[in-house]
């Protein structure tokens, strides 16, 4: 094993230089950006780091065409100010892990953002970051530069290898380019908050919200066991449920106005403005309620919206858990008062339907032991290996990151 | 494109053919296999008329199982596999093979479950796209891609397609709306990707899927989501004295952050065709149209559409009517939507082409394909999902006339060359099939496109799936898994590491 490197290539062929070494040398490289997200996975079994930070620089942005490209280790925070300067967005509102996980907030790139897949409390109605990435530039574990897509919306010539790629984690490709569509930032929002719904009856608002013709762009329930980490306590006094509202002035008013009257029954009660409400779903974004500077095992688990209720009722009779609920229901974040549990919670989860839970926070001796990513039947399982072996044959990117290594083949 | 050459058939299917007919009866009894030349003429083509090829024979399973043991049962045996929804595909994706299993899914047409506290709709995959819609309508509900062809394509096309439709630039296509299907591998494998819930736990293979035309798997089962019914939808009719200028109007109406439901752009020979053909009160002396719908709550739209008013007025506009009412709306929309039979009517043939560029470069391509249309001595006529950049120039020709056809062909490559050369790309929603094939090394290089291939390599490693589509040439997946090893220093050294 040759000494520990750490490369740090500021262009596309000084990282496909680097790829072709270590595919050489057999020599495992960890990808890392801004480091924001590093511990979310089983610990990278690689010596070396190829550390894409200085793989910086918006290439192309026009906010009339709605797209944007940049180098992999932009940081999303730079890209995120430009498109507020045009009064645009990156729809999909990519959350931010660093709170959560112990690091500042406002770190992570463009890359770790394909990377991860984020999204945030808009991806019920608008989608994750594959919905919106239109094009990529990486390099495989094979050492060979590709493309794929483009820059325009409407594109179906050949694989969606930018798909591909979201959510692959480092694992397929080091990804150097990325093209995104972005889209206007709404003009204002507000959210309606909902009194004192117990998680059913708020399972049963939401669906009732977002079945409606009032384009609700976020819906979360916060039991009580959370609520007072919301707003600095501006929220206390029972559970809230949250529905927000976004678009033109008129819009809103006439929406917010058209979800009181129909929600009347359930509880209604205060309406945000749209500064609050902007830090309200950043929060809930964000994870915020177990930023808590501890390593105590956190759980991000999809499930079909009406079973998130049901299955944290379940769950909880097993294990101490505290829960708030994104999407409507359907995305739950969850807090272990100790062990994970993991095999009990996959269970469930399969019993309410299917889905899956993601162990986004745990000390890494615990991630050693426990799949971190949910494990999938076997003929899936066997098309993602062949999958990743069609990618990455000699298992040199990221390896071990979401799965357990098979021996590498050659 | 009229010399395309599909894949050598296979001496060794063809001579077992009567072996294999009666085998697929054994899976699929009763009336699900046809092998009459006359049973099967109806399947020798798709929505690309231009190339006729009968299959090896036509099955038409009803379960699942069938499915699984058909493709295990090929699999097993190197035969090749063809597989259909409706058969609407304007790119050749459902073309039959002489010596290929045509597998038909057009008996998979139950919608197997509503669940609208979800809002999701579970179906089959030969359920057309419009049939999701009518049955949840009652409650207010639909599916949004609308794909042109919505009345006939199945749902497990769109997958296959990733299919478009006029209001993909707010609502997604179908790759944004399909939150999980069931499929099988070649194998006979049933794997299941994503359902009711969002994401994947693994690799976004839901992704890889949907637009793969065919040769991954055989889908069968669809969830999408449905959305609530926007209350209200107005259009409005925009006329301009130059393309410019109705390209400019789209980019500031985008600038002014509004997206709106639809909007449409049609040439001169479009709206004139379409006029002739329905009468609606195209204005005919403007050089482009522009179709704006807007739709949502009530406020927003009367606000919105005041607003797109203005623009249009700012950009020169010569004609401007907003919609009154919702007969009025569909008035302007009753000429585009007949856009291809009013241009059918005008010529004997018209051949539609389909690339997507970025939206600036509108009047260049324009530009450049009035040069093309005199170089080649052909008309074109052209409508645009303006909103995404999307282009469907349709060229005018004769298929009696001899020659006509290859001019038509070469005309639309050059088209399409044009579209790659300014940013853009081959295909927005019809498609490669065979129809662009062989032009996929305009926009991708080897690179691109061996891993590309790799990916068919890891769902499909003997290229039974719908050989001969996609791909100009698909190497043997052995060959392209070979690793070539660049051993060297140190990558820059000169930098300093730590």
């Amino acid at each position: 094993m040759a000494d520990i490197q750490s490369f740090t290539p500021t262009t596309p062929e000084e990282v496909l230089e680097t790829v072709r070494w270590a595919v050489a040398e057999e020599a495992p490289l960890e990808i890392v950006g801004q480091r924001s997200k590093r511990s979310i996975g089983r610990p990278v079994e690689a010596n070396h780091l190829l550390d894409l930070s200085k793989l910086t620089g918006i290439t192309l942005y026009e906010p009339e065409e709605l797209v944007l490209s940049a180098r992999a280790g932009t940081p999303i925070s730079e890209i995120e100010a430009l498109l507020g300067v045009n009064n645009q967005q990156f729809a999909f509102e990519p959350m931010d892990y660093g709170p959560l996980l112990g690091a500042e907030a406002g770190r992570g790139t463009i890359g770790g953002t394909l990377n991860a897949n984020l999204s945030g409390p808009r991806r019920l109605k608008a989608g994750a970051a594959r919905d919106h990435i239109l094009g990529i530039s990486a390099v495989s574990g094979r050492g060979e530069t590709f493309k794929s897509g483009g820059r325009v919306v409407k594109n179906v010539t050949g694989y969606d290898l930018s798909k591909g790629l979201a959510g692959s984690w480092g694992t397929l490709a080091v990804v150097t380019d990325v093209t995104f569509k972005v889209l206007p930032a709404p003009e204002t929002e507000k959210t309606l908050l909902l009194n004192g719904l117990d998680d059913h009856q708020a399972a049963e608002a939401m669906a009732e919200a977002m079945g409606s013709s009032a384009e609700v762009s976020g819906a979360a329930h916060l039991p009580e066991g959370v609520i007072s980490k919301f707003l600095d306590r501006a929220l206390i006094g029972g559970p809230k449920t949250a529905l927000r509202i976004e678009g033109v002035a008129p819009s809103v008013e006439y929406r917010v106005d058209h979800l009181t009257r129909l929600l009347r029954s359930h509880g209604v009660g205060d309406v945000l403005e749209a500064e609050q409400s902007c830090a309200l779903w950043r929060e809930i974004r964000d994870c915020h309620p177990f930023c808590d500077a501890t390593p105590s095992p956190v759980w991000r688990v999809s499930v079909a919206p009406m079973m998130g209720p049901r299955l944290v009722d379940t769950f909880r009779r097993a294990a101490g858990a505290n829960a708030y609920y994104d999407w409507q229901g359907g995305l739950i974040w969850m807090r272990m008062e100790s062990d994970p549990e993991a095999e009990v919670l996959r269970k469930l989860i399969t019993h309410f339907g299917g889905g899956h839970a993601t162990l986004v926070r745990a000390p890494e001796s615990l991630r050693r032991q426990v799949d971190v990513f949910h494990p999938q039947p076997a003929p899936l399982a066997a098309l993602s290996a062949r999958l990743k072996e069609q990618f990455d044959p000699r298992n040199i990117l990221n390896p071990g990151r979401m799965i357990q290594p098979a021996s590498p083949t050659t | 494109m009229s010399g395309l050459k599909m894949p050598e058939p296979q001496a060794a299917t063809l001579s077992r053919r009567a072996e294999i007919v009666a085998d697929m009866r054994i899976i699929v009894p009763g009336e699900g296999v046809v092998d009459s030349e006359e049973g099967m003429r109806v399947f020798e083509s798709d929505g690309l008329t231009a190339y006729r090829q009968l299959p090896l024979v036509v099955v038409l399973p009803e379960t699942v199982a069938q499915v699984s043991r058909i493709l295990k049962y090929c699999h097993d045996r190197n035969i090749r596999v063809v597989p259909r929804g409706s058969g609407t595909s304007l790119s050749g994706g459902a073309l039959p093979l002489k010596d290929a299993v045509l597998l038909v899914m057009s008996r998979f047409n139950r919608i197997l479950e509503i669940d609208y506290a979800n809002r999701v709709v579970v179906a089959q995959p030969g359920v057309t796209n419009l049939g999701i819609t009518h049955a949840v309508e009652h409650q207010g509900f639909y599916y949004a891609p609308d794909p042109s062809s919505q009345i006939a394509c199945s749902i497990g096309g769109n997958v296959a397609e990733n299919s478009g439709g006029v209001h993909c630039l707010k609502y997604g296509l179908t790759a944004n709306n399909v939150l999980g299907i069931e499929m099988v591998l070649m194998t006979g494998e049933v794997i299941r990707l994503g359902g009711k819930h969002l994401d994947a736990e693994g690799y976004d293979l839901l992704g890889l899927m949907t637009g793969s035309e065919g040769l991954l798997g055989v889908v069968t089962e669809v969830t999408v989501r449905i959305l609530k019914k926007p209350e209200t939808a107005r259009a409005l009719l925009i006329g301009f004295p130059t393309s410019e200028q109705g390209g400019q109007c789209v980019a500031d109406i985008i600038g002014a952050g509004i997206i709106p439901g639809g909007m449409e752009m049609m040439d001169r020979p479009a709206i004139h065709a379409a006029e002739a053909f329905v009468q609606v009160g195209y204005p005919l002396d403007v050089e482009a149209l522009l179709i704006v719908e807007l739709d949502g709550p009530m406020a927003e739209v009367d606000h919105l559409i005041e607003r797109v008013s203005e623009i249009a007025a700012q950009n020169g506009c010569t004609t401007s009517r907003i919609s009154t009412s919702d007969a009025e709306r569909l008035a302007f929309w009753a000429g585009r939507k007949a856009a291809f039979p009013a241009v059918g009517r005008i010529s004997p043939d018209y051949y539609c082409m389909d690339g997507t560029i970025p939206r600036k470069e509108l009047p260049r391509v324009l530009a450049g394909m009035r040069e093309l249309s005199e170089k080649y001595g052909l008309g074109v006529a052209n409508v645009f999902h303006a909103g995404d950049g999307n282009l469907h120039p349709l060229i005018l020709y004769d298929a009696n006339k001899p020659g006509d056809l290859d001019k038509a062909e070469a005309f639309g490559s050059d088209i399409l060359r044009l579209c790659v050369k300014v940013g853009g790309v081959l295909t927005g929603e019809h498609g490669v099939g065979v129809e662009k094939r062989d032009l996929m090394s305009e926009m991708f290089d080897e690179s691109d496109l061996n891993q590309q291939i790799r990916v068919k390599c890891a769902f499909d490693p003997s290229h039974l799936l719908n050989p001969g589509k996609v791909f100009p040439q698909l190497h043997r997946c052995a060959e392209l898994g070979r690793m070539h090893i660049h051993r060297g220093q140190v990558p820059f050294p000169e930098l300093e590491r730590f």
